[in-house]
């Protein structure tokens, strides 16, 4: 998983996802912030959804709460 | 007495213009689908091992053309049999030894699905490997263009950009790209698909009001593209 790892913890780009998902974001918007390619970003929100550390909302994604960073 | 029946293996091969099979598939970079490439040109390739001498310059050549391929839209994605603790050890190791980084996600296929999807074994070459295989996909998801290279011959670089190059050009400027065709170079319009067409294409009026095009016949005329 590029995101979460087996045991649970957050990598640098799924902490960087969730920070930039403080306020909610497309998942354009994500890449912008991040700076990390689009697929990537796509791969790395379904991981975050699943986990659930983010919701969708629409076309816009936010992460569900601060115990999440 | 019974007797186990092996896997049939698929011998067809995607067509080109039709949407490119989908995956969802374990990669260096995580699980990733065909969907999430969606907006994007890709550029998916296979070789055949880790670890195995004309990969491993076909990798350097890859990551060398990486960053041309970004500002063409276009994303790369590799893809073995191996699993995806042999990709990672063998891409440090790349880096290790060449100093080269590997930028892009690969594949690790161990069951051979994406590989049995889109035609790239070839049991008369190899049971186990995937052939060199290319195939650019395009913002859409449809199949754009593939080619096939032997285990034995390491893969033209050039000639990926160049295709891409070409599709992209093709697409903006409804035109077709004639052979050795290079960034700059004119670029064939459609052809006549009438007798009228074909007239008017032929006719010293047309000639008069096209110039700069390069007319050998009515059915190739080359134009330069604006800058």
């Amino acid at each position: 998983m590029a995101c979460i790892s087996a045991d649970g913890t957050l990598s640098a780009s799924g902490r960087a996802m969730l920070v930039a998902l403080e306020r909610p974001a497309t998942e354009e918007e994500v890449a912008g912030v991040t700076r990390l390619p689009l697929f990537r970003v796509r791969s790395g929100l379904r991981e975050l959804v699943a986990a659930g550390l983010v919701s969708q909302q629409g076309g816009r994604f936010v992460a569900t709460g601060p115990q999440s960073l | 007495m019974t007797t186990v029946e092996e896997a049939p293996v698929a011998r067809g091969l995607p067509r080109l213009g039709e949407p490119a099979p989908d995956f969802e598939a374990v990669t260096t970079q995580g699980t990733v689908r065909l969907t999430d490439f969606r907006g994007s040109w890709l550029v998916l390739f296979s070789h055949p091992a880790d670890f195995t001498p004309v990969c491993t310059t076909e990798f350097i050549g890859f990551a060398g053309i990486y960053q041309k391929l970004q500002e063409r839209h276009t994303e790369l994605l590799g893809l073995s049999v191996d699993s995806v603790y042999s990709h990672i050890a063998w891409l440090r190791n790349i880096e290790d030894k060449t100093g080269t980084h590997i930028p892009f996600p690969v594949i690790a296929d161990l069951d051979k699905k994406v590989a049995t999807a889109y035609g790239m074994l070839m049991p008369g070459e190899s049971k186990t490997e995937a052939s060199r295989c290319v195939f650019v996909i395009d913002p859409e998801g449809v199949l754009r263009a593939m080619i096939y290279y032997p285990l034995t011959t390491g893969r033209n670089m050039d000639e990926i950009l160049r295709l891409v190059d070409a599709l992209q050009v093709a697409d903006k400027n409804k035109v077709a790209t004639p052979a050795n065709w290079r960034p700059g170079d004119k670029v064939i319009i459609p052809t006549p698909n009438t007798v009228e067409l074909a007239a008017e294409r032929s006719s010293q009026d047309f000639i008069k009001k096209t110039e700069g095009y390069d007319s050998v016949d009515w059915y190739l005329t080359k134009k330069s593209l604006a800058p």
